[in-house]
Parts: structure tokens; C-alpha cells; sequence
């Protein structure tokens, strides 16, 4: 019975499905391409063109931190404000069975019940970096089926789990108390991506000391204060908070004014990504926020700062150069698969594959040259 | 292609013994499966709900509470009213054989009572899913 019904199913009535809201379609969509069904090509091209609307927020940060009880209280609050709300949260795969158990939807007990909300848990299927090979995909088709806001919950994140920063437009890092001092915080990897901030189970002791000190790894990158700074409304900030740069102290005002006319183009943005503020910049100071998910308190806060980061994304041209920059990583990717894809199959095909591996194997070859061999004979003569 | 099969893990009203449940849910992930666990006290239209974002391709009920007789029928007639009635219908837990043709007759494909081997349970389940 099980077998015809899905014969039943053909792409073009799931698609027709699909464009009328219907929210089986949709699921068995996303089914078709986390799997990378035959049919999964043609559904992520027709939906392609109504994607690029949503909202999505990425919310990251270590196992047991509270990010799915955070995530259920989010979807809550921007239902409240007239939003819809779909929620995707990712978990891990087994390394040894590939099985999975996906337990964020019993975090998730008052939104799941609402039915503006559509949840959806993904395992990890082996990819490493926080996400599933296919999480962009489902988030294309989230967005085309028209929800306002798309949650992208990572799987419990270590230190260098930051592909979330790509996918999402706002990236909300979650941490708690006592995981360890301000060396920890300014290390490289996870919390440089938060635009941000929420020390969550913030009735445990040591909340305080955990916010001061993101604050202060904040501070050594970003001048202002939390939230939307615009230094061009207000010059004298702006100069004072050039002269604060300055820490030696041993440059004259004017001076530093000569090295501010200096900035490349290329120094200017670094200046705009860390939130410097140069004359005319509008710069995003990520705030800190405490909350204590479980019980909802500072959650609305939470949102509303959420809110202001995607108003900041949208005021200061960030969100069409997100969109930019998407495609064209979108587009390189799907290059890069599809020729290696093809270079191997038409290597493997003429048995020549087969015939290097094994020189290589025996030491006759270097496995870099071997390379080289079947790229010049399949496809791309004279390129590196 | 990389085709898993996802299974719902579920627990309805007010029961709350899920040990079984997790050791099902142990047994399918360790045979491969992806399983979303529900978490408890669960209303029949949260749970067809969730099968329906989820595309699961089984839901496996476990009952230990005496509710079966109720919840279970009104799950499998949300699940047909929403069009999802090929999904592959389980129960587990503490359930007399006098109840067995009452989920029957509802759509439950079959009863795992106290004892059952995992093995058994992974078995059937593999056999019975037959979506493409």
C-alpha cells in the first residue's frame, strides 16, 4: 500500500501541493531532498524562484546549553508579534549504525502544538561543521513556502562548528555559566560568529561573570554600544571613539585623524566587519542578553534584539549582500559537485580510474599526479 | 541517494514510563534508523501532527498506562483524516491480547507486549516499510 501511494505522488502534484500550502507536500519535500532524491533537482528549481524572503535565524552553541527549550520559546514570541515560524533543528548521526535519535522536539512542547509553526529534525548524516549536507536546501524550501522566519538550530556545537554564520542571517550563540574564563571567550572559532549573545540557565551562579566577560571579548573588537551604533549622526562620538582606538596614547588627534584618511578599502572593511567606527558607518555592537529559557524570562528581550539585527541587516544594504554572496557560494558549490562528480564517473567509466589507483597503490605514481593525469584526460586541459 | 528511515517515537496522555520507549528508540538507532522521540504526555493530534512535519515513515506508540484503548483508534483516524494513513503503525508496551484486534481493526499494523525481542521489532519494521 505504501509503495503506490508514493508512485502516486509525482513531483508535478507535489509541487502543485506544495504552491497551495499544503504541509504534507512540504514534508515529503524536504524528505526528497535531505535524501537526494531523482526528484529532488526539479523541486529545489521550480521553488528557487520564491526563495530569498525569510528571515533566518541561526542559533548555535554547546550540547545541553539550552538552545532547542531557547529555540521553542523564540518561535513562541515571534508567533506573538505575527510572524510564522518554521524550526529546524539538526542532531547527530551515529558514526557507527548512521542512525539517529532527534530529541529537540521534546524541547519544543508549546510551539509544536501551534499550528503556525512547522518543525522539522534533521540528523547530521555524517557532515561535521554543525549542520546536514542538505540543511540549506530544506531552509530553501521553508523559505519558498513562505514562512516569515526560519530557525536553524545546530547540532550541541563545540568550538569551530560555525557554518550556521553562512546559512543564517542571524547568528544567536547560546551560552551558560562556568564554561570557563576569558581566554575561552576570546579564542577563535564559535564566538567570534554571534551577532547575538544569550547566557542562558542565567539563574546559575557565575551568569554575572559569564556576561562580563563576552562583554569584554565584545569590546576588544567593536566600539559602541549594544545593538545599531550610527557614527555618522554624531561626530564628536565618532572621534572619541577613534581616540579610544588609539590605546598608546601617543598620537596627537590630528594624527590619528592623518591615519584614518590612510584606511585602504581593504582596511575599511575590515573596520566595518569588526564594527569600528568610521565616520559614516552604521555598526552592530552584539548584545548580551540573560535568559533563563525554561521559565521564559528574557526571551522577549532576546527577540527584540534579534529584530533590531535583522532591521540593521536590511537598513545598512548587509541583506542584499548576504544574497549576493549566497549565490555566488551556492552556485560555486554546485560547480565543484557536479565536475567532480562528472570527471570521476567519466574516469571511472574508461577504466583509467581504476588504472591510476592502482599505480598509485603500488608506488609507481604520486597520487598528485595521478590527479593531474585524470583531470587533463577526462575534462580540463591545461587548467591547475 | 541516501534513504533513512525515519521512525516516530511517541508517547500519548498521561503516561509516563518511557523507559521501553527509549530502549526502542536505542535499538532503531542502533539498526540504522532515524528516530524522533516525542517526549511525553503527548495528544493524538500533536503526534499526527509531528509524523506529518517529520514524513516519518513509522510511528511506534508505546502504551503502559491502560489509555491504548482510546488514543491509539484517535491518533490512526488523525493520521487517515490528514492523508497519512502509509505510514507504518506500531504499538509497544503493556497491552492485553484481547485489545490486539481492537488496534487492529484501527490500523495498527502490530502489538509488541512486554517481552518482545528488539531484534523482532527491527525485523518487522524493516519488512514492513516498503516506501520508495
Amino acid at each position: 500500500m505504501i509503495t503506490k501511494r508514493c508512485q502516486e505522488l509525482d513531483v508535478t502534484t507535489l509541487l502543485e501541493r506544495f504552491k497551495a500550502g499544503d504541509r504534507r507536500a512540504l514534508a515529503r519535500a524536504i524528505t526528497w531532498v535531505e535524501n537526494g532524491a531523482p526528484e529532488a533537482g526539479e523541486l529545489l528549481r521550480a521553488t528557487f524562484p520564491d526563495t530569498g524572503k525569510a528571515h533566518v535565524i541561526g542559533i548555535t552553541g554547546p550540547p545541553g546549553a539550552g538552545k532547542s527549550t531557547l529555540v521553542d520559546k523564540l518561535a513562541v514570541h515571534l508567533r506573538q508579534r505575527g510572524k510564522s515560524v518554521a524550526i529546524v533543528a539538526v542532531d547527530p548521526s551515529s558514526p557507527f549504525s548512521g542512525g539517529a535519535i532527534l530529541g529537540d522536539r521534546i524541547r519544543m512542547q508549546r510551539s509544536v502544538g501551534d499550528q503556525g509553526i512547522f518543525m522539522r529534525s534533521l540528523a547530521s548524516r555524517g557532515h561535521l561543521g554543525g549542520l546536514s549536507v542538505a540543511t540549506a536546501d530544506v531552509v530553501g524550501l521553508l523559505d519558498a513556502f513562505g514562512f516569515d522566519t526560519i530557525i536553524v538550530e545546530t547540532v550541541g556545537a563545540g568550538q569551530s562548528e560555525v557554518e550556521i554564520m553562512e546559512l543564517a542571517h542571524t547568528t544567536c550563540v547560546v551560552m551558560i555559566p562556568g564554561m570557563g574564563d576569558d581566554i575561552q571567550a576570546i579564542k577563535a572559532g564559535i564566538l567570534e560568529i554571534g551577532d547575538v549573545f544569550a547566557i542562558n540557565k542565567a539563574d546559575r551562579e557565575g551568569a554575572d561573570r559569564a556576561v562580563s566577560e563576552i562583554e569584554a571579548m565584545l569590546d576588544l573588537g567593536h566600539m559602541g554600544a549594544p545593538g545599531i551604533n550610527r557614527w555618522d549622526e554624531n561626530p564628536t562620538a565618532s572621534a572619541d571613539a577613534l581616540k579610544r582606538l588609539d590605546r598608546t596614547g601617543h598620537h596627537s588627534p590630528e594624527e590619528t585623524a592623518g591615519v584614518q584618511a590612510q584606511f585602504s578599502a581593504a582596511v575599511q572593511n575590515v573596520a566595518e566587519r569588526h564594527g569600528l567606527p568610521l565616520p559614516g558607518h552604521v555598526t552592530w555592537r552584539p548584545p548580551v542578553v540573560k535568559t533563563i529559557a525554561k521559565d521564559d524570562q528574557g526571551v522577549d528581550s532576546l527577540v527584540d534584539w534579534i529584530l533590531q539585527h535583522l532591521a540593521f541587516l536590511q537598513e545598512t544594504g548587509r541583506w542584499e549582500r548576504m544574497l549576493e554572496r549566497n549565490a555566488a557560494n551556492k552556485l560555486r558549490e554546485l560547480v565543484g559537485m557536479k565536475a567532480a562528480r562528472r570527471v570521476l564517473d567519466q574516469a571511472a567509466a574508461s577504466g583509467l580510474l581504476e588504472q591510476l589507483t592502482a599505480s598509485v597503490i603500488n608506488r609507481q605514481t604520486d597520487p598528485y599526479t595521478a590527479a593531474e593525469k585524470i583531470l587533463s584526460q577526462v575534462c580540463c586541459h591545461g587548467s591547475n | 541517494m541516501q534513504r533513512r528511515v525515519r521512525v516516530l517515537v511517541a508517547k500519548l496522555g498521561l503516561d509516563a514510563h518511557d523507559r521501553g520507549a527509549k530502549v526502542v528508540a536505542r535499538a532503531y538507532r542502533d539498526a540504522g534508523f532515524e528516530v524522533i522521540y516525542t517526549g511525553l504526555y503527548q495528544r493524538p493530534e500533536q503526534v499526527a501532527a509531528a509524523a506529518i512535519q517529520e514524513d516519518v515513515d513509522v510511528v511506534a506508540i508505546s502504551s503502559l498506562a491502560g489509555a491504548h484503548l482510546t488514543l491509539i483508534p484517535e491518533l490512526t483516524r488523525l493520521l487517515k483524516e490528514q492523508g497519512a494513513d502509509d505510514m507504518l503503525v506500531l504499538a509497544g508496551g503493556v497491552i492485553p491480547q484481547e485489545d490486539v484486534p481492537a488496534l487492529k481493526e484501527a490500523g495498527v499494523a502490530a502489538v509488541f507486549g512486554p517481552g518482545s525481542d528488539l531484534d523482532e521489532i527491527i525485523r518487522f519494521t524493516r519488512e514492513n516499510v516498503q516506501r520508495t
